[in-house]
Order: structure tokens, then C-alpha cells, then sequence
């Protein structure tokens, strides 16, 4: 299929700068968001995604002022998630210059909100972020899973699967799925997680959480089913460019833009 | 040279900074305005007509009789032109979206949702289910040599997002086209009129180029 498997690298904003956790905690500094954006675009990365971790809301501002900065100079598609709760939110950060958003907490609370949402932009913008934990489930049946809201601090009880066909018929342009046992462990993702997902929703999901190696990426697309992967420290800290993870993916015969 | 006043059409819909910084990145000189004012649109040397989201929503903007309308359809007849997405999509005549739109009717075909493309979109057992959106980067394939394809390789990946695509009844307005299960139409051509379904804001150093040779062209083929 000539349509490519994009590599999507993740920045994790907290108050205008570039950190990264591991499973949601202790944050390490990555760098300035502009110059880390303008980075991965000259390497070839076919989307960039923020997603803003600033608890409070007074600073809100700041991620606005970010998109609008990368936007001037990076023409790639650019994500932006956290902390969106109302069409205004949404309407300032298109304005801004993002191509997307991304909406967890807000579609969880008031799931009319993600109908809303791609009603009035359209569904191409409307990112739902789905941030699942392994449950225990009866014992020989399938794995099951979780979604939690307020950045993995908020268990909801509603189950990962049912909730993401549930906001692909609410108007969803694409899944984000995160696993949250996997974020930032390298251990690669939930493989299991986001084939369970894409086989059954008709939208792109993109795998997230958890990728260690450039192998990891090939088994999100071959394995999980995933349409594109995000990654953020593999990244961040310079163990690989975006180039050299394209470079992986193609040789192992994934379709990758070069 | 001299300097070029390029109106980007503003109908209230998607990300139009994006297209007005990639035309000031790669035509420093050109003078970039987002309007929707038909004084606006009567001056300028060239129109870009982007647009996401739904079509009716966006067509709605242009009220049959209305002064802005009358000045996009004048525009359309004269000046270059490039349209974006909706802007490609409203050339046709004719959109199954929001229960059936009418289109300008300038270029011969219809635009349809991939679930109405039948048999062939279905999907096959080893590449598993064919997921709409279309959205990310795809191959256009140039079926019409065109002054907007200059230093542009045969083959190149563009950005796409969209879940409805254009149909077109004749080739010779058929300047590019896209895989995606079928074979759709991702540029078309006519006169004046240059239309593309990927977004060039969004498609790098393809993208710009595309943009670069839409500053430069008078709108002859």
C-alpha cells in the first residue's frame, strides 16, 4: 500500500520547555520546544505532537505561543493535546497554527464534546488520546484494559476498547493509545493493547508508550497494527534520529516516507 | 521581482495561518492576505481557496448572490488559482457530504466518501482493514505535466487528510493521482485552475515547492 507508516516524535511540554517522565513521573529536560521541532522536521519526522503537561491552567498561554512559534517554521502536520476543554480551546490552537488536537480528560467527562468538536472542524483534527492500564480480567480470557484521564492519575472504570469505538462513532479522526504500563519503560509497546484496538475501530490509531529500540516501531505497525508510532526519548536524549528510525523501518519493508 | 498580492480565501474553516506562512517562507516578496472580502479578493493577483471540515459548512460561507461569492467566482475565472482540499472538492459539481452539495461545476466529476468507492476500497485479507480518514503521506503520481510540478519528482509523497475524494469524468483535467485502494484523482487542472487534495502547507520540501511554483505562475499551462 503506497500510503506510509509515519514517525511521529513527542514533546512533552511543561511550561514552555521539552521534559519527559517515566510512567508520568519523575520529569527530565529535553530542551527548547522550537529548536527541538525544527530538529526533528530537518530529519524527516512526518508529524510532531505536543502534548501540554502543565497542570496549572494559568499557564495555558504558553502552548499556544509554542505552536504558534513551530508553525512559522515547521510545515509538517503538528498535534497538539492537554489540557483542551472547550471548542475556544480548540479554535486558538488551529488558529495558532496546529493541524490537530488531541483530547483525553474533556472527551471522557463530556463524550457529546468530541461530537461537537468534529462537527465543527471536522473530524480530520479531532485526535482522541486514549491513555489505557491493564485491569485483571477473569482468569483465560482476554487481557483487558483501562482508561485513565488527568495525565494517568484518574481511573474511570470504562473499558479501553468499548470507549474507542465508542468515540470512533462520536466523530474521531484517529486514536492516540497510550499504554501507561509501557510509557517511558523501553520495554516497547503494548502490542496486544493496539491490536485489539485497531482491529476493531476504521480509524488511524497511532501506537504510544513504552518504545526502547528501533525494533520497537517495526512491531507497532507489523504486530499491533498501528498506522503510525510515536516515540519521545528515544528521541530526545540523541540514541537515534528520526532519519535513522525511517532508515530501520524501510529496510524492514514498512512503507516509510525517505 | 515584482511583488505579488495573494489572497487566501478565509470561509472559517481550518488552519489558514499555516498556508499563509508557507507562501511567506518560500515568496518573501509576495504580499499574503487572509480575507474574506471581496475588495480583497477583486485585488489580488492570485487566489488560494483552502479548506477542512465539511464541505457544506464551508459552501454555506458563500451565499448564492452574495458580494463574496460573486467575487470568488470571478476570481476563479480569471486569476491563478490553487485550491486546497475543500478547495479542490468544490470545483466539481456535485458532493455526497451533508447530505449532497452542489459544487462550481468547473471540472467534470463528482466527490464521494471512500465507503461509496464499492468493491474495490474493501479490504484485503493480509493488509487488513483500509482505515478512513486517508490521512498521512501518500504518492501523487503526475498524469499531466503542469507548470506547478516543476522540480517536483513523479511519485512524490504529499500530506493527506480526507475521508471524501473527487471523481473525475475527464483525464485531461486530471493532473495527478493517488492509491488509496482505488485510484483517485489528488490533482486537477483547468486553465487558470490548479487544485491539489493534500495539503502543500503541510508536505515539507514537496509541499513548498508546489507553493513556490503557484507564486511564480500566471496561470497558463
Amino acid at each position: 500500500m503506497p500510503l506510509a507508516k509515519r514517525i511521529i516524535p513527542c514533546l512533552d511540554v511543561d511550561q514552555g520547555r521539552v521534559v519527559k517522565g517515566t510512567r508520568f513521573i519523575n520529569l527530565r529536560d529535553a530542551g527548547d520546544p522550537v529548536q527541538v521541532a525544527a530538529r526533528y522536521d530537518r530529519e524527516g519526522a512526518d508529524e510532531i505532537a505536543f502534548l501540554d503537561i502543565t497542570a496549572s491552567s494559568d499557564n495555558r498561554d504558553t502552548i499556544v505561543h509554542v505552536v504558534r512559534e513551530v508553525a512559522e517554521q515547521v510545515f509538517i502536520p503538528l498535534t497538539v493535546g492537554g489540557g483542551i476543554r472547550t471548542l475556544e480551546d480548540i479554535s486558538r490552537l488551529l488558529n495558532a497554527g496546529a493541524d490537530k488536537v488531541s483530547i483525553n480528560t474533556t472527551a471522557v467527562n463530556n463524550p457529546d464534546f468530541i461530537r461537537e468538536a468534529s462537527q465543527h472542524f471536522g473530524n480530520q483534527c479531532i485526535v482522541v488520546a486514549i491513555d489505557a492500564k491493564q485491569v485483571e480480567s477473569e482468569p483465560d480470557s482476554p487481557r483487558k484494559w483501562e482508561i485513565f484521564t488527568h495525565g494517568g492519575r484518574t481511573p474511570t472504570g470504562v473499558d479501553a476498547v468499548v470507549w474507542a469505538r465508542k468515540m470512533e462513532q462520536s466523530g474521531a479522526g484517529e486514536l492516540l493509545v497510550t499504554s501507561m504500563d509501557r510509557d517511558g519503560t523501553k520495554n516497547g509497546f503494548d502490542l496486544d493493547l493496539m491490536k485489539t484496538i485497531t482491529s476493531q475501530t476504521g480509524i488511524p490509531s497511532i501506537a504510544s508508550g513504552g518504545v526502547g529500540n528501533l525494533e520497537h516501531l517495526v512491531e507497532g505497525v507489523v504486530e499491533g497494527g498501528a498506522d503510525a508510532v510515536l516515540a519521545a526519548s528515544i528521541f530526545h536524549y540523541g540514541e537515534y534520529t528520526v532519519a535513522e528510525a525511517k532508515q530501520y523501518m524501510a529496510r524492514q519493508g514498512i512503507e516509510i516516507r525517505l | 521581482m515584482q511583488s505579488r498580492r495573494i489572497v487566501v480565501v478565509d470561509l472559517g474553516t481550518g488552519n489558514l495561518r499555516s498556508v499563509t506562512k508557507a507562501v511567506n517562507a518560500v515568496s518573501p516578496n509576495s504580499e499574503v492576505r487572509v480575507s474574506a472580502e471581496p475588495s480583497v479578493i477583486a485585488d489580488a493577483d492570485q487566489m488560494i481557496l483552502p479548506g477542512q471540515g465539511a464541505i457544506g459548512t464551508w459552501l454555506k460561507q458563500l451565499k448564492p448572490g452574495s458580494e463574496l461569492r460573486q467575487a470568488v467566482m470571478s476570481a476563479l475565472d480569471e486569476k491563478p488559482v490553487l485550491g486546497i482540499c475543500l478547495g479542490l472538492q468544490a470545483l466539481y459539481r456535485y458532493s455526497s457530504e451533508n447530505s449532497g452539495q452542489k459544487g462550481f461545476g468547473l471540472i467534470s466529476g463528482t466527490v464521494r466518501h471512500f465507503s461509496e468507492a464499492g468493491d474495490e476500497f474493501d479490504q484485503k485479507p493480509d493488509q487488513g482493514m483500509r482505515k478512513v480518514p486517508h490521512m498521512g503521506w501518500n504518492r501523487v503520481k503526475q498524469t499531466n505535466a503542469h507548470p506547478l510540478w516543476n522540480s517536483i519528482s513523479d511519485g512524490e509523497r504529499f500530506y493527506f487528510v480526507h475521508s471524501y475524494y473527487v471523481d473525475s469524468q475527464d483525464s485531461d483535467q486530471v493532473s495527478g493521482q493517488t492509491e488509496y485502494g482505488i485510484t483517485f484523482t489528488s490533482a486537477a487542472a483547468r486553465g487558470n485552475l490548479f487544485a491539489v487534495q493534500f495539503h502543500p502547507e503541510k508536505s515539507q520540501h514537496a509541499g513548498l515547492t508546489l507553493l513556490k511554483n503557484f507564486t511564480r505562475w500566471n496561470g497558463s499551462c
